[in-house]
């Protein structure tokens, strides 16, 4: 189960641990084919000719394997979709919750993973 | 930097900016969309549209993806997520610059900046935002099962969604600054019939409380000035739309008193060259189709307009 975006995705728990291991920088959204996830799927879209050395994937907020990120401690408190995680060799850096526009999220990348 | 010129500048990649691209890359003038956000605007926060003709049943995000491509296949320049710093619509030659330090020019400019969803202005609003405060019952009602949430509003939307979010939330306190809603009177009864909802009219939030999330506002009833506060889990904002003309204010562009733009029936500004169409416009419906509709007509004038520039310049040589 997968969104039906042209990013890459994350199909399971196991594949996004694949993912933040073998990829320095990682930015996740995991939401719906809702209004306040759509923008940032189309942002991130975008960021990837700019962002070369980070890989931008989401995932299906309502697939069983999305605890990996529901489950988050970082996640803790959100209530609103999407949730986006910021990996960096392994680890979240940061987290959002809820739309963001682009220099919100320019922002935190080139803060966690350089310009 | 080298300033690039262009025959029409659009300003806004919603339906009312791609429309008009289109129209304009098909006349064969050179047309850049300049958007702050992603292409499709508003259409994009829409889960279904059944109400574009010819479609019966379409995804906001296909529609917009549909629109952007098409308005790219016929040659428009495309560029989002910008910034415009710099204006200047006064002169014939019209100039803008961006934050990333690109500037152009144009021999005219499309004002097609929509609209968006109001904010209270309220201290804790944006830190809350996702931890507690929503402006999407469909996107985040579920999140607030058997949990007790206000919804700030009296038109439609807030009342139709006062009751929607009844299926998750055990108590909805519906809170309007009013003594009466604006909202059509069978989404009022269905409302008020509502055992899990609360009404506090003439009543406004005056702050967000909490630590990692929301879990008090501030009330103030406008009639007493009393103060209380109200322990909940969650706050919904349907307040409205207001146009999105915060880069025009102040300058040579007319804005009615709602910030919202005025033209003439050829949808000109009272800018010579500088044209508008769709959602920030100065008008009563706002609709996918008549910002449609906007865009062509502002095109079409934008192409004359053009045509007629050219004609007197050649005239002059
Ligand atoms: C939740 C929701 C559901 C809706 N459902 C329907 C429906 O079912 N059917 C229907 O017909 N209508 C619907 N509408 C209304 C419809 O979406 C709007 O009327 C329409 O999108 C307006 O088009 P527009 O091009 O004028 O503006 P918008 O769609 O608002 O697009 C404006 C664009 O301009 C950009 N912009 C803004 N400011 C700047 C700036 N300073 N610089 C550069 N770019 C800027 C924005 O990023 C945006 O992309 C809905 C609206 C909402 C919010």
């Amino acid at each position: 189960m997968v969104l039906p975006t042209p990013l890459k995705h994350v199909e399971t728990a196991d594949h996004l641990n694949k993912i933040i291991s073998e990829n320095e920088n990682v930015m996740v959204c995991c939401g719906r084919m809702g209004p306040m996830c759509i923008p940032v799927y189309g942002i991130m879209e975008e960021l990837q000719e700019e962002y070369k050395h980070v890989d931008f994937r989401d995932m299906l907020f309502d697939s069983p394997e999305a605890h990996i990120i529901r489950n988050l401690p970082e996640c803790s408190s959100f209530m609103g979709l999407p949730f986006t995680v910021y990996y960096k060799n392994g680890k979240v850096v940061a987290a959002t919750s809820s739309i963001q526009n682009r220099d919100q999220i320019t922002s935190i990348l080139d803060k966690e993973f350089g310009k | 930097m080298e300033t690039v010129h262009y025959d029409s500048i659009i300003i806004g990649a919603g339906p009312a900016g791609l429309t008009a691209g289109v129209y304009l890359a098909r006349a064969k003038a050179k047309t850049l969309i300049l958007d702050s956000g992603v292409a499709g605007g508003q259409m994009i926060l829409t889960h279904e549209i059944a109400n574009y003709p010819g479609i019966e049943s379409i995804s906001g995000y296909a529609l917009s993806n549909n629109m952007r491509n098409q308005a790219k296949k016929f040659g428009c320049d495309m560029l989002s997520g910008v910034s415009i710093t710099q204006i200047d619509f006064e002169s014939e030659i019209k100039s803008l610059s961006l934050s990333n330090g690109k500037s152009f020019s144009a021999d005219t400019i499309i004002l097609a900046t929509g609209g968006r969803s109001r904010t209270l202005g309220v201290p804790g609003e944006a830190n809350f935002k996702g931890r507690g405060i929503s402006y999407c019952a469909t996107c985040d009602g579920d999140f607030f099962q058997d949990k007790e949430i206000a919804v700030v509003g009296g038109g439609n939307t807030a009342l139709e969604e006062a009751v929607s979010l009844t299926k998750y939330a055990s108590k909805v306190t519906l809170i309007h600054q009013f003594d009466h809603f604006q909202g059509f009177k069978h989404a009022e009864d269905e409302a008020r019939s509502n055992e899990k909802i609360h009404i506090n009219l003439n009543s406004r939030i005056v702050s967000f409380n909490g630590e990692d999330k929301l879990t008090s506002i501030t009330v103030e009833n406008l009639l007493t000035h009393e103060q209380y506060d109200i322990g909940l889990d969650g706050v919904f904002i349907f307040i409205g739309y207001e146009a999105n003309t915060d880069f025009l204010q102040g300058r040579c562009i007319h804005l009615n008193e709602r910030q919202e733009i005025v033209t003439d029936n050829k949808l000109q500004t009272n800018v010579p060259g500088v044209f508008a169409a769709g959602d920030a416009l100065a008008k009563r419906f706002r609709q996918i189709t008549t910002a449609v509709s906007d865009g062509t007509i502002a095109a079409l004038n934008a192409m004359e307009y053009i045509n007629q520039k050219k004609q007197k310049e050649a005239a002059h040589q």
